[in-house]
Order: structure tokens, then C-alpha cells, then sequence
């Protein structure tokens, strides 16, 4: 095997002129020929989503694919607290310069400074784009656009749409897709999963789909592929993705040699609903913003089991507060989520489970009202109390960190290609923009930067440059993948074990949590990568899934994911033990400053960790891109 | 809590369903209605038996995948919920719980209480959108848009597309879904050039699809895990109405000049 090399194309000269230089220097599809290439892009939300209809507007003949009845359902639907742009509409001394270094910083210095100042640079057509389309963003009385600050951002630069930013985001890329497909540009196959990519003399040529409702394994051929499915998260099984995201599409291409960076790169979301019993299947996030007005406190003393409104001001810990004196409740999310374990480590941690702090409103009702504050989270407080059956106008809410967004995904050069040519992969897919950490507020503008205003161009480039042979799904390299997905399939529904595929996953993802969550040292990972192959082993031995692969099988469908998961983990768990530093959302407990805080190690680790798949029972080959801080100099993060 | 269940079991589109009884022992009050089908369905595999088809995804109640008739009401007895957010505190202990798919025409069944809504895509193919193609968008502050109609819109556009509102309607309706779009668009000043087209292919769309018709039963309404108001639908037949006259109006005067 030639082992491949990373190339991230980062085009030269200063950074602001970069993208302007590289969108010149890219070749054209003259607009008769576009329609003669074929694109395929997987997934449908935020970043598939307006990919896909964004190269039909521009002529290429584009099918797209979601495993959901409708595109309108990806998970992109889901985010709550909104998007940044560098508008600087609040004259706050907001720039795009300052939202680059913003990113940067946030990402603790993981992230490729070029990637992140485009993504800034675009961010402010972002929400034109989506303003033209009719996304109702909020308005100030005068009808002009409505900012917040979120996350830690010290300027106001979120715009949003209540609580529901994501889904007004989504239903605006989902209407242009579908006035796409009316048009005939686009060919949209629903319930439809990717099981496969197809590569032909070394690039990307085609996929292999399963239709879920008949259970049809089909080959696409096209000139080019584009990912848009999503992170990981969902190995940890309990995380706030929604229930059918899975990592089965990147994985997959990662088998076939698109290289995966950074795995252990997972962000913790400081402000969920705690765990409420072992029957649990997902967890909700409560919005960040609600730390704008909410004070994060635990008793001062371990195991007080007095109800909150019964423990005096001087009896609570306000450690948010007392350890970030300048971010307070702001504090960015790996570093609020880390504290909230601590205390509750220590004992001090607060409802049934003892896994949860508070998040108090007392003080802003007193201040604001609370007209006031229903007005500002009404929809959250309602949520909140719809699940916990507890009223947070009157007691605190109870929160506790869980698993939300993977920084990490499969490695792409700057014009969003991985190392197999043709294969592109666009928002929390790859690995490009948010480095160790992403800051709120970040990952709808990263998946609508990618779709909209990059792959457009930079597929033009790869399409114009590729030479291309007619390639047709008939052929042996399509026959052969087929038939490796449809062996999968018999394999999985004949084992006829005694547990189920949740069993399983559960399993995984306990021990995820445990040993590669929020904090991580060498011991637990590596008593993680000893079970993870037996967990594997006793699955494919053990497992039951019922039904056939003719019809709609929810089970088959998991199992396969699962299947997937439980490979992909031991790669995530071996990246994380590789990284001996601490950065961002990887907290190696060996690496800390004396206040606990994390200690990156940037002569060993300034670099993204790309891993190439050996094969099965292999040991992945590490490649390095290293990473060059030209413009924002390397600095210890500090929230104090 | 204890629960008897009787499911909607129905192994494709074209063989014929059943209720079919199971019982559900140890159902914990703070458990949602689908994490309580996922333990009914833990124990139907451990007995080697198919689990129940259901639709479902985010479990927060915005992806609009989930879809439960419960004891007849479309998403259960939460007002202003999706089944995903109705928690089993909401029913009494010992009860018997009916649990069927959406019930339309234009929902054809796919297996147990899973439907195909393609139509509902169709519905927003036909025109609900604004044509602003990617790149062709003026700052986003060069129109200035009244709160109160930005307001508006928002409350429309909340729609979440679960068909909640066909499911409850006598005629199986999709008239609370196809107004919620076209208020949404039709309020804001970006959507204006479109606005009559939109709403005449729209609605002319749904009739295609064999929704029924309205007759402002009002039960959409009262359905809608988003609570969207039927007002919505008041302002649709006001544009169709519109619409449809000015094509008239433009027919009458092509004949005249030909």
C-alpha cells in the first residue's frame, strides 16, 4: 500500500487575501458543461442541504441522499441558540478579523488558521443568504436584525430566530433544495442510507445506498461525492444528537482511505438535562444563552441534600464565578463543562443522580422580572419543565454536561477534499474549522460556509482538473462494493444472538464516557482499547437482529451503525492516547496547569492527527499536518 | 406504572393491520412515551419477536419524525407537544393505550405505525419557497422588516411538518400545514414577488395529493404540536382568492385582446 500524503492546499500570501487569490486561481466549469457532471451529495442538513442546492442553481446535475422521509429532518434542525457572523451590525468593535482570531483561540489552536479566517470572511453573505430567503430572524423594533453575545463571545455577533435558529436556518436550505427539485436539477432519494463509497482508479465515483422502506441495495455512479452526515457523537450512545445520527458514511469512506483526523476531539455541552433513569435514550440540551442569565452554583459543602431554596447564599458555590472571575457563567463550554464535573466528583453534585449543578434564575428574576426572562427563554423554561416536571421560575434548573458535537471528522484540504480525490465532505463531517473546541454559535455558520459559498467553487476546480472517465454502476469496482453491503446485511441477520444492538451500544458508550469523555488519562484509555475489541467480538457472535433485509428494519438498520461505531471508537480512544497534551475539549489529566486548567503541548502536538486505515486488525498509520500560527501568535488560553 | 398497549401492527402497505395487545409493566413516570415503546420493544427482541415500527429522531420536538395517533389524538394528550415530549406522568397508571399511525389518504402506510408524508414535500415543491439562488443576496439589513411581522412569520414558520394536522382533521386536511407555509413567506417583504403563485400552486398541489378539504373544524389547530393558529389558514384562502381572481382577471383580458 503507498501510503498517502497530506496535502492541505493552503494557498500562499497573507491570510485576508487568500480565498480572493485562490477563487481566481481556481478553474471554471464553463455553465454548458456543468450539467454534464454529475455530483452526489450525502446528507441533507445545514451543509448537504445547501451544497446540494447551490451546485443545481449553478447547472451540475446533482442526487442527493438522506436516510430521513424528508430533508427537512436532519439534525441541523435541532440547534437552539444561533449563528455568528461578523457583521458588526452592534458597532461593538466586531470584525471578521476578530472572529477569526475568536475561532482560533477558541479551538485552543487545533484549527487551520486559513480555514477559519475564510469561514469568518464568509459568514457575513451567510446571513444575507439566508435573510433573502425569507429566514426569519429576530428584529429590533426599528425592523432591523437582533444580535446576542453567546458563548463566551464578548461582542454581540449571534444573530438568531428564537429558540429554534437551526430550524429556520434548515427550512430555508431545505426550501431552495426543494425548489430545486421541482426544477429538475436535483434527483432526491429519501430513506435512503449511504452504505458505501465506490472508487474508481483511486477516486471517488459513486456510492452504495440502501432504500429503507424495500430494503434495495443500489449503486450511484457520478464524477464527484460530497459528505454532509454529521459527527460522531452518538457512539457515546446518551448525547443530545438525535437518535439516528450515526458515523456509518464517514467511517465507511474512512475504510476506503479518506483519512480521519482528530477523533478525540469531542465537545462536551456544558447545559443538558441530567440523566433521569437507566431507560434513557438521548439527552436534551438546554441553550447556552441561558447562561446569559442563569448563575451555575453547587452547595459548599459534599452530599448536602437540602432542597436549593432551603441552602443559604453563603453555603453556595458560585464556582463559575469564583474560578473565571472575568467569564463567570460564560465561560467557554470544555472548561464549564470540566468544572461542573469536578464538583460533582467531589461529591457536591445535586439532584437524585448527584450528576448535576444548578443553574439559578433567582437573581435575574429579581433584576429583570420575570416577564422579562419568559420573554428571553420562555420556550427553553417550558421544555425544561415538559421533561423534569420541575418549575425553574421557582427552583433552580438542574444541568449536567453531555456529549454534542465532534470537532473531529475525516481530514480535507482547503478546497474541502479528503485524501481520496472526488470525495469532499462538508460541516461537522470533517475536521477543518473548530479545531479542539468549537465556540457556540459556530457550527451552523460552518455547515452553511461549506455548502453555499465554498464547495460550490471548489468542486468546479476538482471537476475541471480531474480527467474523468464515464464510469457506470455496472461495473466490477460498483458490483464489488454491493455485494461487500449486501454480505454485511445477511451477516448481521444471521448471527440470531441473544442481545440486542441498544445492549450493545449502551455498553460502548458507558464505557466511552467513562474513559474518553470529558476527562481522559492513559490508564482509562487504555483499559478502553482493551474492551472495545471484545465488546466488537461478542457483537458479531451475539447479537440479535430480527426481521429481513427486504423491508423496513429499524433493527438492521442500527446494527449496521453500531456495527460501525464500535470500530470507529477504538480509533477515537487511540487518538486519544496518542495526544498526551490537554487542548480544548481533550483533557488528558496528566497535562494541567496548577488551577486545573488545560496544558497544551505545542512543540510535540501543534499539529491535526490524520489517521490512515491499515485494515481490519491493523494499527492505523498517524500522518501530520502541522499547524503554522502566522497570525495568531500561540498563546495559553486564559478566562480568569 | 403499568400500562396495557394495543399497537397498530401492520407489516407493509399492502397487508392488512391489526391492533395487536402487549403489556407494559414497570413504566417509570419520567420516562417519555417513546423511551417507554423502546423498553416494550427491548423486550419484544430479547423474545425474538419483530420489534414495532415507529418514526422518530431528535426526541426534542422539532425534527417532526414522530407520529403517534395516542388513544386517538394526534401526538396525545400534551397540548402543544410532539409524542417524543409527552412524558408517561401524562397518562394514568393501569390505563389501556391505543397507539396507531397517522391516518390519511395521502399518507399511505409503510409498516406498523410508520406513513410515507412525501406529499408534504411536494406540497413546498409546488412554490413554498423564495427563488433567491445562492449569491444574489443584498446585505441583510437593506430591508428593514416590522418586528411584528418578523414576529408573524416566525409563528408560522415554527411548523415543524409532522402532518399532526392531517392526522386530526375529519377530512384529512393539509391546509393548517400548506397556510402555515404560505403565511410564513407571505409576511415578509422577500416573499412578496412569488406571493400569489406561491399560494395558487400550493394549494392547488395539495388537492393533487388527495388532502381533503377544509371546513375549519379546527382540530389542526388544537393538534399542532407548535400551536399554530388557523389564522394562518385565513390568510391562505384570502391570497388564493386573490390568486385565483387576477388569473381570471388575466384570462379574460388575453381572450379579449385575442
Amino acid at each position: 500500500m503507498i501510503s498517502m500524503e497530506l496535502r492541505s492546499r493552503i494557498p500562499s500570501g497573507p491570510i485576508q487575501s487568500k480565498w480572493d487569490t485562490h477563487r481566481f486561481e481556481m478553474k471554471l466549469v464553463n455553465p454548458a458543461n456543468k450539467r454534464k457532471f454529475t455530483v452526489i451529495v450525502v446528507g441533507t442538513g445545514l451543509a448537504g442541504g445547501s451544497a446540494a442546492a447551490t451546485l443545481s442553481e449553478l447547472g451540475y446535475n446533482v442526487r442527493c441522499f438522506s436516510f430521513h422521509d424528508s430533508p427537512r429532518r436532519a439534525h441541523s434542525i435541532a440547534a437552539q441558540g444561533g449563528i455568528n457572523a461578523a457583521k458588526n451590525y452592534q458597532n461593538d468593535g466586531d470584525s471578521i478579523y476578530r472572529l477569526f482570531y475568536d475561532t482560533v483561540k477558541g479551538g485552543d489552536f487545533r484549527a487551520r488558521e486559513a480555514n477559519v479566517y475564510r469561514l469568518a470572511q464568509i459568514s457575513v453573505n451567510i446571513i444575507d443568504q439566508c435573510v433573502a430567503q425569507g429566514v426569519p430572524f429576530a428584529r429590533e423594533y426599528g425592523g432591523l436584525l437582533a444580535n446576542r453575545s453567546f458563548g463566551g463571545a464578548q461582542v454581540s455577533r449571534t444573530f438568531y430566530a428564537r429558540g429554534q435558529t437551526g430550524q429556520q436556518l434548515l427550512l430555508g436550505c431545505y426550501q431552495a433544495l426543494e425548489k430545486e427539485i421541482a426544477r429538475g436539477g436535483v434527483a432526491m432519494f429519501t430513506h435512503t442510507e449511504m452504505l458505501d463509497v465506490v472508487l474508481v482508479d483511486g477516486k471517488a465515483r459513486g456510492i452504495i445506498t440502501r432504500d429503507l422502506t424495500t430494503g434495495a441495495i443500489e449503486a450511484h455512479a457520478a464524477d464527484a461525492v460530497v459528505l454532509a452526515t454529521g459527527g460522531y457523537g452518538n457512539a457515546f450512545f446518551l448525547s443530545t444528537n438525535a437518535k439516528n445520527c450515526n458515523a456509518t458514511a464517514i467511517w465507511r469512506a474512512h475504510k476506503r482511505g479518506a483519512a480521519f483526523a482528530n477523533p478525540c476531539f469531542t465537545q462536551i455541552h456544558p447545559t443538558c438535562i441530567p440523566v433521569s433513569g437507566d431507560y434513557q435514550s438521548k439527552l436534551t440540551l438546554m441553550s447556552e444563552s441561558l447562561r446569559n442569565d442563569g448563575r451555575v452554583w453547587v452547595p459548599k459543602k459534599a452530599g448536602d441534600k437540602r432542597k436549593p431554596n432551603e441552602i443559604p447564599e453563603a453555603e453556595r458555590d458560585y464556582y463559575l464565578e469564583r474560578k473565571y472571575p472575568s467569564f463567570g457563567n460564560l465561560s467557554p463550554r470544555d472548561i464549564s463543562s470540566r468544572a461542573a464535573k469536578e464538583v460533582c466528583d467531589e461529591g457536591r453534585g445535586v439532584g437524585e443522580t448527584g450528576r448535576g449543578v444548578y443553574l439559578d434564575f433567582a437573581d435575574a428574576i429579581r433584576r429583570l422580572g420575570e416577564d422579562r426572562i419568559r420573554e428571553r427563554y420562555g420556550n427553553l423554561f417550558e421544555m425544561y419543565e415538559r421533561i423534569t416536571d420541575e418549575n425553574p421560575y421557582r427552583v433552580p434548573m438542574r444541568i449536567y454536561p453531555a456529549v454534542h458535537y465532534t470537532m473531529g471528522g475525516l481530514w480535507v484540504d482547503y478546497n474541502l477534499m479528503s485524501t481520496i480525490p472526488g470525495l469532499h465532505v462538508l460541516g461537522e463531517a470533517n475536521f477543518s474549522d473548530h479545531g479542539a473546541n468549537r465556540l457556540g454559535a459556530s457550527a451552523l455558520m460552518q455547515g452553511l460556509a461549506d455548502g453555499y459559498f465554498i464547495i460550490p467553487y471548489t468542486i468546479g476546480d476538482y471537476l475541471a482538473n480531474a480527467k474523468l472517465e464515464k464510469v457506470s454502476a455496472d461495473q466490477p469496482e460498483f458490483v464489488a462494493a454491493k455485494a461487500g453491503v449486501e454480505s454485511m446485511t445477511k451477516r448481521l441477520l444471521g448471527i440470531d444472538g441473544k442481545r440486542t444492538v441498544d445492549a450493545f451500544h449502551r455498553e460502548l458508550g458507558a464505557l466511552l464516557w467513562e474513559d474518553c469523555g470529558m476527562a481522559r488519562n492513559a490508564a482509562g484509555l487504555q483499559r478502553a482499547l482493551a474492551r472495545i475489541p471484545e465488546i466488537r467480538e461478542e457483537f458479531w457472535r451475539n447479537v440479535n437482529v430480527p426481521g429481513s433485509d427486504a423491508e423496513l428494519n429499524q433493527a438492521l438498520e442500527k446494527a449496521g451503525r453500531v456495527a460501525d461505531f464500535l470500530e470507529f471508537a477504538e480509533l477515537m480512544c487511540t487518538d486519544a492516547l496518542h495526544r498526551d497534551e490537554s487542548c480544548g475539549g481533550h483533557f488528558r489529566e496528566e497535562h494541567q496547569t496548577p488551577d486545573g486548567e488545560a496544558l497544551r503541548d505545542d512543540t510535540r502536538f501543534a499539529y491535526a492527527a490524520a489517521w490512515e486505515y491499515c485494515g481490519a486488525g491493523n494499527a492505523p498509520k498517524l500522518l501530520k499536518e502541522p499547524l503554522v500560527f502566522e497570525n495568531v501568535p500561540l498563546s495559553q488560553r486564559s478566562y480568569k | 406504572m403499568r400500562f396495557t398497549l394495543r399497537i397498530w401492527r401492520q407489516k407493509s402497505a399492502g397487508t392488512p393491520g391489526t391492533l395487536v395487545q402487549y403489556d407494559a409493566p414497570d413504566v417509570s413516570p419520567d420516562m417519555s412515551f417513546l423511551e417507554m415503546l423502546d423498553v416494550v420493544n427491548e423486550r419484544l427482541m430479547e423474545r425474538g419477536e419483530e420489534p414495532v415500527a415507529f418514526a422518530h429522531d431528535c426526541r426534542e420536538g422539532i425534527c417532526g419524525t414522530c407520529s403517534l395517533m395516542i388513544n386517538g389524538v394526534a401526538h396525545g394528550p400534551v397540548r402543544g407537544a410532539a409524542t417524543c415530549q409527552v412524558h408517561m406522568r401524562s397518562f394514568t397508571d393501569g390505563q389501556t393505550i391505543d397507539i396507531e399511525p397517522w391516518r390519511a389518504q395521502a399518507f399511505p402506510i409503510i409498516k406498523d405505525l410508520i406513513v410515507d408524508r412525501a406529499a408534504l414535500d411536494r406540497i413546498v415543491q409546488a412554490g413554498g419557497f423564495i427563488s433567491a439562488p445562492t449569491g444574489s443576496a443584498p446585505d441583510a439589513n437593506s430591508i428593514p422588516i416590522p418586528k411584528q411581522d418578523v414576529d408573524d412569520a416566525m409563528d408560522a414558520a415554527a411548523c415543524i411538518g409532522c402532518g399532526a394536522c392531517v392526522a386530526a382533521c375529519p377530512n384529512a386536511s393539509a391546509s393548517l400545514f400548506t397556510a402555515a407555509k404560505v403565511s410564513h413567506l407571505g409576511l415578509l417583504p422577500q416573499g412578496q414577488p412569488e406571493r400569489y403563485r406561491r399560494v395558487r400552486r400550493m394549494v392547488e398541489q395539495m388537492d393533487l395529493e388527495g388532502f381533503g378539504g377544509c371546513t375549519l373544524f379546527g382540530e389542526c389547530q388544537e393538534a399542532c404540536p407548535k400551536l399554530i393558529s388557523i389564522d394562518t389558514i385565513a390568510r391562505m384562502n384570502r391570497d388564493y382568492f386573490k390568486a385565483t381572481m387576477a388569473a381570471r382577471e388575466e384570462s379574460k383580458a388575453a381572450a379579449g385582446s385575442a
